[in-house]
C-alpha cells in the first residue's frame, strides 16, 4: 500500500474545486449571454395554456423579480454561487412549483445504480479479454472473435441502444421499451420490484457494456503486451508455475493498475454516453430529466442536472486520482 | 506450439519485404470507410436530385425498395432506401447529412489541435507560470463532459450553425492534444539532438517546428482522429437530445426525428437505422485509422 503526498492531495482537491467552479460559472455566465428572457418562455407558456394571459407586463415583472433577474449581476452571481454549494438550483419552470433539487433527488439514483453496474461489467470483461488476445494459451478462437468484436468499440453506446432497442424491445418484445421499472410495481425494498428493475435495467446496461468493453480491451492488450516481454514474466515460466497463475497473479495484475486510470480520461464520455441512453429508453434517469427539461426549456433544470453531472464526473475523477496511489506503489507523485 | 515455428507464407512474404508501415490494412480500410461517406456526399450530390430534402417532396414513410411498410406500401425506385414521416427522401438526405457530421468532427478537431499546438508548445517552451496555468487548466477542462456545456449553451440560443457547433465543440477539443504536446517538449528538450540545436544557434522556431514537430506527427495524427471521433459523438448526441442546427439535415437530427415519431415501434426501421449505420461505419472506419496509426507508430503492436 502506497501513502497519498500531501502536496499531491492539495494538488488534485485544487483542480477538483477549479472544476466545479468553473462548471458553475459557465453554466450561469451562457444563458445571460443568450437574448432569450426565460421570464418570457415561462409566460409563453401561460399564454400557450389558458389563450391570453392579462396583466402580462406585470407578471412579467414579478416574474423577473421572483427568479432576482432585476439585480446587478454580481449580486446575482454571488447568490447563485452560494446555492449551487448547497444544491439548491431553484424551483422548476415547467412543473411550476417543484424544487430543482427534488427532481435531481429523484433522477440521480437510476443514473447512478446503472452507471455503477455498467461500468464495472465492461471493466471486468474489457480487461479481462484484453488480456486473454495477448495470452499465448488462449483458444485461437478467443484471439479471433475478440479483435472482431473490438470494431463496435468506437460507437457511442446511443446507436447500440437505438439497435439493441429495436431488436429486442420492438422487434423480439422480451424486453420493455421504457422506463426503469413496471408501471403495475410499488417502488420499495421488495422481491417484484428489484426483478422489474433488473429486467428494465438490462438493455440500458447491455447497449453500454457492448461498446465500451473494447476500450479497456484494447487498453489491457497494450500493457500486456509490454508484461509478458517483463523478466519476471519469463522467470515464472522458467519456474514451472502454472500458466493460469502465471496470467493472473504475475500478468494481469501488474497490467490492471494503468487500466484505473484510464477512468479518469473515460468517465465524462462514459456518463454523457449514458445520459444519452437514458434519453432513448426513457429511462428514469438524468437523462430523461434532462431530455424533457430541453423540450420545455426548463432553464434551472437544464442548469441543476448539468451542473450535477459535472459534480459526478469530477468526484470521480478525484477518488479514481486518489485510489491510484494506494493501490499502485510504483507511481511517485510530484513529478 | 508447432504453428508459432512455422511461419505462413504470408508471414514470410511480409518478412522479405521492405517493411513499410503505411501499408496497414487497419489504415487503408479505415481511410477506404471515411473517403466512401466523403464520395457518397460528393457524387450523391451530383447524381441525385437535392430538391427531395425538403420536407413533403416524397410520400410519408416509404420503405427500401423489396420491402413493405405497415400500410402494405412497397418501396418505389425513385426513392431507394425510402422516406421519412415528413415526406423526404432519405437518400437525400443522408448525402447531405453524412458529409456535415464528418465536417463538424473535422472543423473542431481542426480548430482544437491548433490550439492544442499553440499552447502545448508555449508550456513546454515557456515553463514556469505560463507552463503552471496551461497545465491546471487543460487539467481542469478535461474532466468537463463537453457535451452538458453545450447543452446549456444550444439550449438557451437556440438554432444554431454547423460552423457554429463544430467552433462550440473545438472549445472542449484542446486539452488532450495539449497535454500530449506539452509532455513530449519538455521530454524533448533535454534529448540531444534539440540540445545541439540550441547549441548551433536554431531559433526557438526552428527547433519547435524541424526539430520537435517531425516525431510528434504520429501522436497527433492518433489524437486528432480521436478528436474527430469525440466530436462527432457529442454532436450527434445533441442532436439526438434535439438540439444542434435546427434547419440543416444531419444523421443525428434525423435519427432525434424518428424516435420522436415513434419509428421503432412503427417498425419504420430505415429511418432511423439507415443514419444510425451510416453513422456506425463513420466510427468504425475512423477506429480502424487509429487502430493502424498506433500500429505505425509502435511497432511492437504490429502482428508478424
Amino acid at each position: 500500500m502506497g501513502r497519498i503526498p500531501m502536496d499531491y492531495l492539495l494538488n488534485r482537491l485544487v483542480t477538483l474545486f477549479l472544476t466545479v467552479w468553473i462548471a458553475a460559472t459557465l453554466i450561469w455566465i451562457i444563458p445571460r449571454l443568450s437574448p432569450v428572457d426565460p421570464a418570457e418562455i415561462m409566460l409563453g407558456r401561460m399564454a400557450a395554456g389558458a389563450g391570453t394571459v392579462a396583466n402580462a407586463d406585470e407578471i412579467l415583472a414579478t416574474l423577473r423579480a421572483r427568479f432576482g433577474l432585476d439585480d446587478p449581476l454580481l449580486v446575482q452571481y454571488v447568490k447563485y454561487i452560494r446555492n449551487v454549494v448547497v444544491f439548491d438550483f431553484g424551483l422548476s419552470t415547467a412543473s411550476f412549483p417543484t424544487e430543482v433539487s427534488a427532481l435531481i433527488a429523484r433522477a440521480l439514483p437510476w443514473t447512478l445504480g446503472l452507471m455503477l453496474i455498467s461500468i464495472t461489467i465492461t471493466f471486468f470483461i474489457g480487461n479481462l479479454l484484453g488480456a486473454l488476445m495477448v495470452w499465448e494459451r488462449s483458444p485461437k478462437l478467443v484471439r479471433v472473435a475478440i479483435p472482431a468484436a473490438m470494431v463496435f468499440t468506437s460507437i457511442p453506446p446511443i446507436l447500440s441502444a437505438l439497435l439493441l432497442m429495436w431488436v429486442f424491445s420492438a422487434q423480439l418484445r422480451w424486453f420493455p421499451l421504457t422506463g426503469a421499472y413496471g408501471l403495475f410495481v410499488e417502488p420499495g425494498w421488495t422481491w417484484a420490484f428489484a426483478q422489474s428493475v433488473i429486467y428494465h435495467g438490462f438493455l440500458p446496461a447491455l447497449s453500454i457494456v457492448v461498446v465500451t468493453f473494447g476500450f479497456w480491451a484494447l487498453g489491457m492488450r497494450g500493457l500486456m503486451i509490454t508484461v509478458q516481454g517483463e523478466d519476471y514474466t519469463t522467470l515464472a515460466k522458467a519456474k514451472g508455475l502454472r500458466p493460469r497463475y502465471i496470467l493472473y497473479k504475475y500478468m494481469i495484475r501488474n497490467a490492471i493498475l494503468p487500466q484505473i486510470t484510464a477512468f479518469a480520461l473515460k468517465i465524462g464520455l462514459l456518463i454523457a454516453g449514458q445520459v444519452l441512453v437514458e434519453r432513448i429508453f426513457a429511462y428514469n434517469g438524468m437523462g430523461k430529466l434532462l431530455y424533457d427539461a430541453i423540450l420545455d426549456q426548463d432553464f434551472p433544470v437544464i442548469q441543476g442536472v448539468s451542473y450535477v453531472i459535472i459534480l459526478m464526473t469530477a468526484l470521480s475523477v478525484f477518488i479514481v486520482d486518489l485510489i491510484y496511489p494506494l493501490i499502485d506503489p510504483r507511481i511517485r507523485h510530484g513529478d | 506450439m508447432a504453428d508459432t515455428t512455422e511461419l505462413s507464407r504470408a508471414q514470410i512474404r511480409r518478412m522479405k519485404r521492405f517493411d513499410n508501415p503505411w501499408r496497414n490494412p487497419k489504415l487503408i480500410w479505415g481511410a477506404g470507410l471515411i473517403l466512401g461517406i466523403v464520395f457518397m456526399g460528393i457524387l450523391g450530390r451530383l447524381l441525385w436530385d437535392m430538391e427531395l430534402v425538403f420536407t413533403g417532396s416524397a410520400p410519408l414513410k416509404l420503405p427500401p425498395v423489396g420491402f413493405e411498410n405497415l400500410r402494405g406500401q412497397a418501396g418505389v425506385a425513385a426513392h431507394p432506401i425510402g422516406t421519412d414521416g415528413a415526406g423526404r427522401d432519405l437518400l437525400s438526405l443522408i448525402i447531405i447529412g453524412a458529409p456535415n457530421s464528418l465536417l463538424v468532427g473535422l472543423l473542431a478537431s481542426c480548430i482544437g489541435m491548433s490550439i492544442g499546438i499553440f499552447l502545448g508548445f508555449s508550456a513546454g517552451f515557456l515553463k514556469g507560470r505560463v507552463d503552471d496555468t496551461i497545465r491546471i487548466l487543460a487539467d481542469v477542462m478535461i474532466t468537463i463532459p463537453p457535451l452538458l456545456i453545450l447543452v446549456v449553451f444550444q439550449a438557451s440560443f437556440g438554432d444554431v450553425s454547423l460552423t457554429m457547433m463544430a467552433v462550440l465543440i473545438a472549445c472542449f477539443m484542446w486539452q488532450s492534444p495539449t497535454r500530449l504536446i506539452r509532455a513530449q517538449v519538455l521530454s524533448m528538450r533535454e534529448s540531444g539532438y534539440v540540445q545541439m540545436a540550441r547549441l548551433s544557434g536554431a531559433s526557438t522556431m526552428h527547433i519547435m517546428f524541424r526539430e520537435m514537430m517531425p516525431n510528434l506527427v504520429p501522436y497527433l495524427f492518433g489524437s486528432f482522429i480521436a478528436n474527430v471521433t469525440t466530436s462527432i459523438v457529442t454532436a450527434v448526441g445533441l442532436e439526438v437530445l434535439g438540439l444542434g442546427p435546427q434547419r440543416i439535415p444531419t444523421l443525428g437530427r434525423t435519427i432525434y426525428e424518428a424516435i420522436n415519431s415513434g419509428a421503432l415501434i412503427q417498425n419504420l426501421w430505415w429511418w432511423w437505422g439507415i443514419p444510425t449505420i451510416l453513422l456506425a461505419v463513420m466510427f468504425v472506419g475512423l477506429l480502424l485509422i487509429n487502430l493502424g496509426l498506433d500500429e505505425v507508430s509502435n511497432p511492437r503492436l504490429r502482428k508478424l
